[in-house]
């Protein structure tokens, strides 16, 4: 059980990843997603973008910027948005990509931060309006923490991103295969 | 008779806790576990709880066995990246470590060191699964063969309270999936709330394959209470606990307390699909036995 802090009030935290309300409704968002989905032309296109790290920085940037803006992205390299609501667990001052901690606050909020709401409590409401509730029963596979700062769509559409998640754990009586977290299938 | 055994048979398994001291103390545990032996299954030793420097929980965890408690060793993704955890796991499997309980761990900033680097380079989920993979297929994340393999008992947490409550039990359900055998929950105040949850969990199939383990504690002054009310992330305590303690003379508050913590351990031990209670008593272990009693639990088998 913690004690008392040494330095009395807490100060506010700032340098920790801060959970983010994605700007677009969830709906809006189910619905323009499959825009992304991997096709020949896009595989074409990252395949050539892997050759031309100019290229590659560029479009990454663009990826980083708009998912920046509409995600709160903290560009881990290896999106989870898909199966999260589209809110970003990196935002979570802890990274959680499997559920919320036990900490968040009786009206939902965040524990590191008083007032904003816990990004898991976001994703819940948002895959539940969606209808994609069962999506947050899959259990996430360890971060490559590598890959951060590199474009996921790029990985996406190369069909690298595929284990980073299993099938939703609903039923309990018939186990979920697990295959050694670390190695992707 | 190990927590292992109690929970194989059915027994309404009993553990407490130990919460090690911060100095070098090699007395304080065993001081502890001398008040608790012979009336637990088992003894969690907690790994820096609340990001509050102490001894650390492996140690913790041999002095306790030492003293002729069962250890169970908490470990917490909040200071090791995944290196130093699988680490840790061989560490406890080698030395006879027979049960691990899997925590994604308090952030710093609630801590002594506000201002320490949070690690989380896994979650409480995700160290569950290595820890299984590593017992189970003998298999380090980076697919390594370990030789011979760890023998643990593999508990994880639950907050049955927190938001959002309605993904609680299904929360319970991916840590059941990744691998524990065993749950150690939130301390529970709210025994309508957590018999609710506790449905869920039967309905979803968990109880039959995950020992659920009620948590429990006595607050023994209008203090402890606001401090569980307002500083502990995630502890829900509903009015009618303060309005209780604060029903009775100051001087009986402690007893009223005790005797709050002893009738709630009685009514879960109603509720379906409850396999043990797990008492947090911070300090007070010498009360803990009494509690127990009051609580309707006899002294266990084998005392130590």
């Amino acid at each position: 059980m913690p004690s008392t802090s040494r330095q009395g009030p807490r100060r506010t935290a700032e340098g920790w990843p801060r959970p983010v309300r994605p700007r677009l409704p969830a709906r809006a968002t189910f619905a323009l997603a499959p825009l992304l989905r991997p096709n020949a032309v896009y595989r074409a296109v990252a395949a050539r973008l892997e050759r031309a790290p100019r290229a590659l920085r560029l479009f990454t940037s663009v990826e980083r910027r708009s998912k920046e803006a509409l995600f709160g992205c903290r560009m881990c390299g290896q999106c989870a948005l898909p199966v999260t609501g589209y809110a970003c667990p990196m935002t979570c001052p802890k990274g959680l990509r499997n559920g919320p901690c036990g900490g968040v606050g009786a009206s939902g909020d965040c524990e590191v931060y008083p007032g904003v709401a816990c990004v898991w409590v976001t994703a819940l409401e948002r895959a539940e309006e969606a209808g994609h509730t069962d999506d947050l029963t899959r259990l996430q596979r360890p971060v490559d923490q590598r890959l951060a700062g590199s474009s996921s769509w790029v990985s996406y559409w190369l069909g690298r991103d595929e284990g980073l998640w299993t099938d939703p754990t609903l039923d309990h009586r018939t186990p979920v295969y697990l295959g050694v977290p670390g190695i992707r299938p | 008779m190990s927590l292992r055994g109690a929970l194989a048979s059915g027994r309404f398994a009993v553990t407490a806790e130990i919460g090690p001291p911060r100095g070098a103390d090699r007395e304080a545990i065993g001081r502890a576990a001398a008040q608790l032996r012979g009336w637990v299954d088992a003894v969690n030793v907690t790994d820096n709880p609340g990001a509050h420097v102490q001894l650390g929980s492996l140690a913790g965890c041999l002095l306790a066995a030492e003293a002729g408690l069962e250890p169970v060793m908490q470990l917490t993704c909040r200071d090791r990246n995944r290196i130093a955890l699988q680490s840790d796991l061989i560490s406890a499997a080698t030395l006879g470590i027979p049960n691990v309980l899997l925590l994604t761990g308090d952030h710093p900033v609630f801590g002594d060191h506000p201002e320490a680097k949070p690690v989380f380079d896994l979650d409480g989920v995700q160290l569950v699964w290595t820890a299984r993979m590593l017992r189970d297929e003998g298999r380090l994340l980076s697919g390594r063969v370990v030789e011979p393999r760890p023998d643990y008992l593999i508990g994880a947490v639950e907050n049955p309270f927190a938001p959002p409550a309605r993904f609680r039990a299904a929360r319970l359900g991916k840590k059941v999936a990744a691998g524990a055998e065993f749950c150690q929950t939130q301390f529970v105040f709210d025994v309508a709330g957590f018999a609710a949850w506790m449905r869920q969990v039967v309905d979803l199939g968990l109880a039959e394959r995950c020992a659920v383990i009620a948590g429990v504690g006595p607050v023994r002054s209008l203090r402890a209470h606001e401090f569980l009310r307002t500083k502990v992330p995630g502890v829900h305590v509903p009015e009618s606990v303060g309005r209780r303690l604060r029903g009775v003379p100051p001087d009986q508050v402690a007893a009223e307390g005790v005797a709050l913590c002893a009738e709630t351990i009685a009514q879960l031990r109603e509720i379906p699909g409850v396999a043990g209670v797990h008492v947090m008593a911070f300090g007070y272990e010498r009360g803990v036995p009494a509690i127990l009693e009051a609580a309707g639990l006899a002294r266990r088998i084998h005392a130590g």
